[in-house]
Parts: C-alpha cells; structure tokens; sequence
C-alpha cells in the first residue's frame, strides 16, 4: 500500500514548495549591506543645494533613510504614512531624492507633504548605486554607531511599520 | 483605408528589430564597449530580473554600465567590477551563480538527483532480473502450449 503513497507524499510536497514559491516576493533582495556601516556619502541638501549633508553629520542617532523621487509612483502609496511617522516624531527620516530633478521633487513635496527631517540630492544616482538601490522606494534603518540595520524594499506598508521597521527603532535606541 | 493599414503595420514591423537592439554604445572606443558588455552580461539587472544589465535599457542597467565604463577607465580588472557589484546588490546581481556551500544544492541537486534516480532504476531492474527464473518446458508442456495455440486459431476462424 505505501508503494502506492510514495508518489503522492512526494507530490503534495512539491506543490508545499511551489505554493511557497509563488508566495515569496522576487523583488525583495537580501540586501549585503545589511550590518555594513553604511556608505559614505557628501550631498546638497534639497532645500538648500548650497548646504551639504553626509553620512557622518548624522552619526549618534537612530534614523531612517529613505529614498525617493517624484517621477516614483509608488512612493506615493507610503508617502502618507511617512508624514505620519513625521509628525510622531518617533525617528529622524532623511530622504534620498534619487536620479530627480530638484524643482520637481521641491514642488513633489510641497503637494504631497514633507515627512523629511532634510532630502539630500543625488541627481546622478552615485549614491544609489553605493546603497544597492534598485527599487525606488526603498528604505534603510540606520543605528547610532552608522552601520545598516535594516533594508525595506518598496512602498513601507503599516503592518512593515509596526510589526518591523518600529520595533527595530525602539530596540536600537535602547541600546 | 487598406492602404494606411498596410503602411502602418509595415512601419512597425519596419521598427521592431531596432527596439530589439542592445543599448548604444556610450563612448567610441570599441575595446573597452566589448569590455562593459563582456562584464555586463554577467551581472544581473536587478529591475528586470530575467535580463543581464548588457541586455537591459532599464535606466538602472544604464547607471550601471556607466559605473562599469568609468571603473575600467580607472584601470580596475573585471573581476573588482564583479565584487563591487557584489558588495552593493549581494550575490542575486551574479547571473551565474557562485560555487560556494550555500549554492552546492543549486549546483549539484540535479545532479546528484538524477544519480539517486538511476541508482534506484538500477537496483529495482536487478531485483526483478533475479526474480524472473527461465523456465523450461518440458516436451509434454510443449506438445500441450502448441495444441492449445491451434485450438485458439480455429476459433477464431469461425
């Protein structure tokens, strides 16, 4: 009789991996960078191109980066949340106003609400490139000491904020 | 009517095959284009997955044969190029994977299934070779099997 189940065990087994194939989400890339310090980086800041931000100013402090851009649809979708999160003031948001042009993103936030503590500029996409950008948006979480901690890819969703992304900023200011 | 249809189809047809090219070379030095492409076509585009960054015009495969260029103009070997790419969008950028303990399963599983299937095949055909013995007739059965065949035929005859 078990001759017999054999190839059903082994049938139902393969439909379990392809059910969790198909359930796996291919654009979401392990990030290498994730526990790296992240990439330095020397940008204008959006409001005020003749100021510059880098990656060391913002040293000592939990904060969020998160890269976006005008010309990107669904940033639209997480952008509500962002200001929200803004407005909580639970963590500094820093944007990467990525391969944009900068009345563009200027006039892109005075429409849709500026979550952001400053944008930085990276109008060639240098930067982007030295993050492993490949999906605008996409979000990193960075601890005090400058090292990724975390990398969300595509619009942040309410349950990524609460279940992942929070928690992950409480715990990092705790320590 | 037919005649506008006919020169619309024609002019699309007549426009395919230079969609289809790959991207235009960006400088004019034919070497170092072969080099970008050589290396371009290991390195996944990370925004449409299916395709190497030399095959894609996604702005991202673009950005990054530009990167690709200017770190050969700088006088890096391909393979720096490659562990750049890799330090920045991990080992999925690799169009052909790595040999490494992570990837043995991906390398060797097939065929070390394909091994186990045989191996099985095999034995199994062994088993029923042993339990398969020739058996002899004797005259008498013979005499008996051949009686029998005939009788089969007559009546089919009828």
């Amino acid at each position: 009789m078990t001759r017999f189940l054999w190839p059903l065990a082994i049938f139902l087994a393969l439909v379990g991996f392809l059910a969790v194939g198909l359930n796996l989400n291919p654009r979401e890339v392990p990030s290498p960078l994730i526990d790296k310090p992240a990439p330095q980086f020397s940008l204008p800041v959006l409001h005020k191109p003749d100021m510059t931000l880098s990656r060391d100013d913002l040293m000592g402090q939990v904060w969020l980066l998160n890269v976006w851009a005008s010309w990107c649809v669904s940033c639209r979708q997480e952008h509500p949340l962002l200001v929200e999160l803004a407005k909580a003031g639970v963590v500094p948001i820093y944007g990467l106003n990525y391969k944009d042009d900068r009345s563009a993103g200027l006039k892109w936030l005075n429409e849709h609400g500026d979550p952001y503590t400053a944008s930085i500029m990276d109008a060639d996409g240098r930067i982007g490139i030295e993050y492993g950008v490949y999906g605008v948006p996409e979000t990193f979480v960075i601890d005090k000491q400058g090292v990724i901690r975390h990398k969300h890819i595509g619009p942040i969703t309410p349950q990524a904020l609460q279940e992942k992304l929070l928690p992950m900023v409480r715990e990092l200011n705790a320590s | 009517m037919l005649r506008k249809f006919v020169a619309a189809v024609l002019a699309v047809l007549i426009h395919l095959p230079g969609n289809a090219a790959e991207a235009v070379p960006a400088s004019d030095d034919p070497v170092l284009e072969e080099r970008v492409m050589a290396v371009g076509h290991l390195l996944r585009c990370l925004v449409c997955q299916n395709q190497t960054i030399a095959d894609s015009h996604a702005e991202l495969a673009v950005d990054l044969k530009n990167e690709i260029r200017e770190m050969m103009r700088a006088g890096k070997t391909d393979q720096e190029i490659i562990d750049f790419m890799v330090a920045r969008y991990g080992d999925f950028v690799l169009y052909k994977p790595q040999v490494k303990s992570t990837t043995w399963l991906l390398w060797f599983g097939p065929g070390v299934l394909l091994v186990l299937g045989l191996g099985t095949l095999f034995v199994k055909l062994r088993r029923r070779a042993a339990q398969i013995q020739a058996a002899e007739l004797t005259p008498e059965q013979k005499r008996q099997a051949y009686s029998l065949l005939e009788q089969a035929d007559g009546g089919d005859g009828k």
